[in-house]
Parts: C-alpha cells; structure tokens; sequence
C-alpha cells in the first residue's frame, strides 16, 4: 500500500526534540556549564571563533554545547548568528608588535630580543593518555615558575631583525581599504588581503592539507617558522566625535609569519619572501597552515612558475575553504531528489530499451 | 505571530535591498548571473539560501507563500522553509498554486498554470550552466561575455552520438530571449516548456554561489536542441494512481518488498485538486 510521504511536520518536530534529549544525555549527570565549555575547551573556542569570524567566547562555548561538540555546526551557528549583526564601524588594524605574548617561538633563530617563550603548548607531551584527568582531573601542585607571568613590554617582530638588512621582502603597509567577503561577493582574481581574510576563516583541516601538500612538493616554497606568536592584543577604534582612537576591547590572536624560499635575478639580489597567518585565539595549526597557503597562492606576484598544484590555484582554494559553504552542499544531498532521480532513470530506461526519441516519437 | 526579534521577513532592510538590486538587474538582463553580497543564512547552504534571500527580499506582509520541494508541499526541507517564513514573516502560507502570490519551489514548476499576480522564486545549487565543462568562474564569466556556447554545443552533440539523444534529464539549459544560456536550476526537463513565455516573474536565487537570475513574464526561453534532434519533455509513460492525470509529472514509489511500482503526481496540490475534479 502506499503510503505519502505525509507527517514531514511532526517528523521534524519530533526529531528535534531526540536531538534536545540526547543532547542532554543522562540526567542523573551534571548538565554541561557553558561557563566550563569556554575555560576547559578553550582550543575548541577559539577553533569555532576563528572560522565563525565572531571574536565572542561565550557565544561559541554556547554554540558548541547546541551543536553536541560537532565544531562545524557550531560555527555554523556562530556565522549564522554572525550575519545579523549590525556594522557600526571598522577598527584600526591591531598591532601585533605590541602583543601581550603567551607563547612566541622562532624557528630561524635561536634567540631574539624578547626571547623564545613555550606558553602553554602541547609540542613536547609525550601522547600518553593522562587517566589522572579521568580520575579527578586536579591541577599538580606544583606552583607556577617565576616570570610565567609576561609583563607587557613590546615584542619586536622577528622578521623585521631580517628586514633592516633588506634580506626579505619589505611588507610595505598598504593604505588600500581591505574589501570585505561578508558583504560583497567574492570576485576572482582576488588580492591578497581578500584572500587572506578567505583563509582567516576557512577550514583548518582543509588549510592544514593544502599546506601539507606544499610541503610534499606541490608548490613547494620551503617555509621556515620566523616565528610563531600569541597572546592578546588591543582593539582600538577610531571614534568621530572625539578625533581619535581609543581602546574597545582585547581579543588573542595568533600570528605565524614565515620565511620562504628566496628569489633573486641578475638584476634583483636575492631575497627571503614571506607568508602570513593571523587567527583569532589559539590557533597555531591553522595559523601555520594559512602562512604556507598564502605563501604558495603569491606564486604570480612573486614571478614564480604555475606548477598547477592545488594550493597555487587561487580559484580552488578560495572557492572551497570555506567549510559552511561546503558542509551545507556536501550534505544538501540528503534532501529529496526524486524529480530528478526519477528523470534520470526514465533517460536510463530509454536507453537501455535502445529507443531514440525519434523511435519513440513512431510508437 | 511573527518573531519579534528579527526584522520582518528575517534579512534586515539594507540587505534586501541589495538583493533586490541584484533581481533588478537580473530582471533587466534576462538570463545574466548577478553576483550578489549572499548572507549567512540559518539554514545551511545548499539547502535553498538563494531561494530564501530572494523570497525575504521581495515578501510583503499581503503576500500568501506557497513552499514546495520535488513538487510537494509536505516535503521535509519544504515545511522548515515555509515555518522559517511564518515565524519570521508572519505571512500567510498556502499549499493552493492558484491561491498563492509567491511561491518558492526545489525542482519542479508547478503544474496548475501560473499567473501575473505571482512570484515563482527557484531554489539553484549550481546557477552556472557551464560549470561542468568549465570548473572556473573566471572562464565562464568569459564565456557569457562572448556568447561563446559552442563547447555546449558540442556537449549536446557528443550525447547524441554516443546516447543518440540528449542524456540531460534534469537542470536541461535553456537560452534565454536569444543570449544568455541559464541553466533552470534541476528542474526535469517536463517543466523546461513551463518557463517560456510564462505569464509569471521567475527568480533564481543560489546563495553558496552568490548569484541571483531572473526571467521578466514573457519571455522566450528554449531549451537548446538541434533541428534535427528537437527538445522533448519527457515524463514516465504512466498515468498518476491517485488522480489519473495523463499530463502531470509523476514520481515512481516503490510499494513492496517484490519491487511492485506505482506512479503518483508529483504535484501533490495538482494531485488533490484534479483528484476532486477542481484542477
């Protein structure tokens, strides 16, 4: 007998209060503290805050605690959010030399002014499951070492040490007004500050294998970490009525500049070239990642030969980094296709009883 | 009834106004993508943004919605839709095609015939009809500019010699007032007869791609053929088991465990309307 497919309301109603219990899971256990999402699952924050494009911790220990810890349905949430918000103005470009660090490393020096500091990190942790955190999850009692607490002098830029001896390329400042990607549709060929702000917010795991796939030969540039920084920086402001700008707020960010292969020419003497990555939170991974993208994707500005790798192609990458626009058509399949399921198979059909339409048109 | 919280019909007004640019200008230029600002939407991309920003954008608060997906209204994908408008909007909704002054639609065109009081807006995952045989935007932006469609050509062509017919069964290109080839979004080929001359504005909206097109009533849409092979809308050669229809298009439904098949409209209002004799 058949039966319509009828009830669609109710089915979605009733799935939707599933997925509110489950959510919740047992009842007998403490219900999850949005509190305790944003200050024990800060890296999961700060990956939903980078790729939502929203600098709010809060919102995004909410989003992830509603979206069941999956990260790209809660930045998901966090963009869709994100989109209403009004625009009331831009902020002048964050200084990073002036940074609160955390953490700061170089890979190209073996100290420079500022030092080399860790923070908190996971390089050097052995793998090993930690059951203590199953059992009670308590701190060592070991107190903190001195000087964990990092004054705020200024950190110069690693880079800029090359810089003064005209051994990279200068990162001259440019005055032009960035575009912005959420209210203007992307336009191909785009610059670099567009691509950039497309890489900000792009999938890390697709970020992370496009610059693996550097590494391994595809648009090689052999990059080196000039360093690699977090901590917080502040946002300033420019207000109208009183001339200039003020303090709105801090924000942490992550920046990886990197260093990559020279180029040079009889004319030109040669020259270290760079990459550039800028995250919100603690994000090195994706930080690292974009460096290395970006730095492949200049192949043409820097006179540099298209070796057709996937990461140089400006066009590929940008139309596919952005993991909201790619879930949502990845899983757009699971929606009903019959119309079209039912015009192929009638073409199949056809074909396979060796008709034309012309044999079928005598019929 | 509408949600307070959100401006009416959920995008604020500057964004509407945006959108509505951009379907002017798809209006003035038939069958030309308009790239436009798309939002973020909450409802996942692939899943009728477009077709929602451009049903926002041009809703009023007088308007009757009719939301359909594979031609029903009952559809999953198509209840979210017309509840996020009823929440959002506080419109009145309908499932009658001759009731409604905007209908929003996946896949299909209905079939009662539309009229010049409505808004018909389709919901497109891919707006660019080349696509396929060009993967970049920067190439087929070249192409559109140049009229330059010989490599369609040829793709219709190699089907005939090698299928001895056109093997596109859905999302069937069309050229549109003599210039633009639009792809009609992944409606079957049975409706592509529908968008000619229909009496109807005709919006396209795909959000992910960022591209809004439009068909002004009345205008000349064919569907690329060759004259000696002539575009042909097809249907399965049955007669629907609910209402007997031996014109609408059908869907087959598998209805046991032996592979027994019945066909039934998928137009489920055309369906009810023609089953009570009112059609």
């Amino acid at each position: 007998m058949y039966v319509a497919v009828k009830g669609g309301e109710r089915a979605i109603d009733a799935a939707h209060a599933w997925l509110d219990r489950s959510r919740r899971g047992p009842v007998d256990q403490p219900v999850l503290d949005t509190a305790q999402i944003r200050d024990q699952m800060g890296l999961a924050v700060t990956r939903v805050m980078a790729e939502g494009s929203l600098y709010d911790p809060d919102l995004a220990a909410l989003a992830i605690k509603q979206a069941c810890g999956d990260l790209i349905e809660a930045i998901f949430l966090i963009r869709a959010y994100r989109t209403t918000l009004p625009r009331f103005g831009a902020s002048i470009p964050i200084d990073t030399a002036a940074m609160r660090v955390k953490r700061r490393v170089s890979a190209t020096f073996k100290d420079a002014p500022g030092g080399q500091i860790l923070g908190p990190t996971f390089d050097y942790t052995h793998r090993l499951l930690d059951f203590r955190l199953m059992a009670d999850g308590e701190l060592p009692t070991e107190p903190l070492a001195e000087g964990d607490e990092t004054e705020p002098a200024a950190t110069p830029h690693v880079l800029s040490f090359l810089n003064r001896d005209g051994l990279i390329e200068d990162a001259a400042p440019d005055e032009t007004p960035p575009a912005d990607l959420t209210r203007e549709p992307m336009e191909l060929p785009a610059d670099r500050a567009l691509r950039l702000q497309a890489l900000a917010r792009g999938d890390e795991g697709f970020l992370l294998g496009l610059a693996y796939s550097t590494q391994r030969g595809y648009a090689r540039n052999h990059a080196f970490v000039g360093e690699l920084r977090i901590g917080m920086v502040a946002v300033e402001m420019d207000i109208p009525e009183l001339g200039f700008a003020i303090e709105i707020g801090e924000i942490e960010v992550t920046e990886c500049e990197t260093v990559n292969q020279f180029k040079g020419s009889r004319s030109e003497p040669a020259q270290f070239t760079r990459g550039y990555g800028l995250t919100f939170g603690q994000t090195e991974r994706k930080a690292l990642a974009m460096a290395l993208v970006d730095r492949a994707l200049r192949w043409e500005e820097l006179g540099e030969e298209d070796q057709g790798a996937p990461a140089q192609d400006q066009e590929f990458v940008l139309s596919h980094c952005d993991n909201i626009q790619a879930t949502g058509f990845l899983e757009h399949i699971k929606l009903p296709h019959y119309v079209d399921f039912q015009a192929e198979l009638e073409l199949v059909r056809r074909l396979r009883a060796g008709l034309s339409d012309h044999e079928e048109d005598a019929a | 009834m509408s949600d307070q919280a959100y401006n009416f019909a959920y995008l604020d007004e500057d964004t509407k106004r945006m959108i509505r640019r951009a379907i002017l200008k798809g209006i003035a230029v038939p069958g030309y993508q308009v790239p436009f600002a798309s939002r973020e939407m909450p409802m996942p991309y692939g899943w009728g943004t477009g077709g929602v920003q451009v049903t926002a954008a041009v809703m009023t608060p007088e308007d009757v919605l009719k939301v359909i997906d594979q031609g029903a209204d009952d559809t999953t994908n198509a209840v979210s839709i017309r509840k996020f408008f009823q929440r959002t909007a506080g419109v009145a909704t309908t499932e009658r095609t001759s009731e409604a002054t905007m209908i929003q639609t996946r896949h299909r065109i209905p079939e009662t015939p539309l009229t010049s009081d409505q808004i018909l807006v389709y919901q497109v995952p891919i707006p660019e009809p080349m696509r396929f045989l060009e993967p970049r935007e920067t190439e087929t932006r070249r192409i559109h500019a140049l009229a330059d469609y010989g490599l369609m050509q040829v793709r219709l062509y190699e089907d005939i010699a090698r299928h001895g017919e056109i093997a596109t069964s859905y999302a069937y290109p069309v050229e549109v007032a003599g210039r633009y080839v639009m792809d009609p979004s992944p409606i079957p080929k049975f409706d592509n007869p529908k968008l000619d001359d229909c009496p109807a504005i005709q919006l396209f909206g795909a959000g992910r791609e960022q591209r809004i097109y439009a068909l002004p009533p009345y205008t000349h849409v064919r569907s690329l053929d060759f004259e000696d092979h002539p575009f042909r809308a097809t249907k399965a050669d049955h007669a629907c088991a609910i209402c007997g229809s031996a014109s609408s298009y059908l869907d087959e439904v598998i209805t046991d465990d032996a592979g027994g098949r019945m066909f039934v409209c998928s137009d489920t209002d055309y369906c009810a309307q023609n089953a009570k004799g009112g059609a």
